[in-house]
């Protein structure tokens, strides 16, 4: 049962590190994109670029605070 | 057949970077504490990975509605791919240090000869080092074959994609032993990155319902516009880096790429 436990907590682990880690916004980004396709979906002149415009906001976000981190870092 | 295509390529090369990284950690523990337990070990976490995709694939393919599907792993797939991009773009410009397979190499084997003299049959530490490491970076892998294949209906080519990716590894990495830095290994990563996003974002529109111009074509436009936004960022981002500190960051522990 030890064993059994140990192995699920490293499962959950491996999926809270492997969906948030340290990039949070990119997992939140995500839900968002998804939502705005469900909820867009009969409207294919709005989906489309939404979903794509939301995509391209989460990695541009993403990487821009990856670079500010990365920036405080070395100046600490 | 256009996707097909792509789906290869993407699952080749996701897998060839991961297989990277565990083969340096098998390679490690094989040197230091001997080869049967390191491949005892690889070979073990192989097995697993190998059912889990049976056991998991095989029931997703057949018994989940295609839509769901495609909405879930749709989402996966960005949220790795969008990871991975995002790496990619912060090495390429500076702003993160390169993953150095060998500096992983020499730290795991510093590691593993400070745990005292190798038994001379078999050796838990090594086995357990080389089974961890092939598990751990095998997941993802498993991940992407899971994703790519079920989605696409094309299981068994991604998995065989897969499988190819290991063993040129293997080959690759065996002749040339120790050089692993050779290995482009952030650039593969900055193409598996736009290749996942974008899959993802297809996936997830067409399992939500929103239909696509061109269908299948829509992959390779969505490819070449994240393609194109990536090398963008890198150029403007490669400005403000900090060039003097750059090669003073530490390198990316395994498991972290």
């Amino acid at each position: 049962m030890n064993a059994v436990g140990r192995g699920l907590r490293a499962f959950g682990r491996f999926w809270l590190d492997f969906l948030i880690g340290d990039t949070p916004e990119i997992f939140v980004g995500t839900l968002v994109v998804i939502g705005c396709a469900l909820a867009f979906r009969h409207q294919r002149a709005v989906a489309m670029p939404l979903v794509i415009v939301a995509t391209v906001l989460v990695f541009v976000g993403s990487t821009y605070r990856g670079r500010i981190r990365t920036n405080a870092s070395v100046k600490e | 057949m256009t996707s097909t295509v792509v789906l290869a390529v993407a699952v080749f090369a996701a897998c060839a970077v991961e297989s990277v990284e565990a083969f340096t950690l098998v390679l490690a523990a094989g040197t230091t504490r001997g080869w049967r337990s390191a491949l005892e070990g690889a070979a073990s976490a192989f097995v697993i990975l190998a059912v889990l995709v049976g056991a998991v694939g095989v029931p997703l393919v057949h018994y989940v509605p295609i839509d769901s599907l495609r909405v879930v792993i749709g989402g996966l797939l960005l949220v790795l791919g969008l990871s991975w991009l995002r790496k990619a773009v912060l090495r390429a410009s500076g702003h993160k240090a390169l993953h150095d397979e060998d500096a992983i190499y020499a730290a795991t084997v510093a590691d593993l000869a400070s745990s005292g003299q190798a038994p001379p049959r078999r050796d838990a530490i090594g086995f357990a080092v080389a089974f961890k490491g092939v598990l751990l970076e095998g997941l993802e892998v498993v991940l992407i074959v899971l994703s790519l294949g079920s989605s696409s209906h094309h299981l068994g080519l991604a998995a065989a994609m897969a499988a190819a990716a290991a063993l040129v590894v293997i080959g690759v990495g065996a002749a040339i032993s120790r050089q692993l830095r050779e290995v482009p290994e952030n650039t593969l990563k900055f193409a598996v990155g736009v290749m996942l996003t974008s899959f993802g974002l297809f996936w997830v529109g067409e399992g939500a319902g929103v239909s696509w111009p061109g269908k299948d074509v829509a992959i390779l436009v969505l490819i070449a516009g994240f393609l194109l936004l990536a090398l963008s960022m890198v150029r403007v981002l490669t400005r403000s880096a900090p060039r003097p500190e750059r090669d003073a960051v530490a390198p990316v522990p395994a498991g972290r790429a």
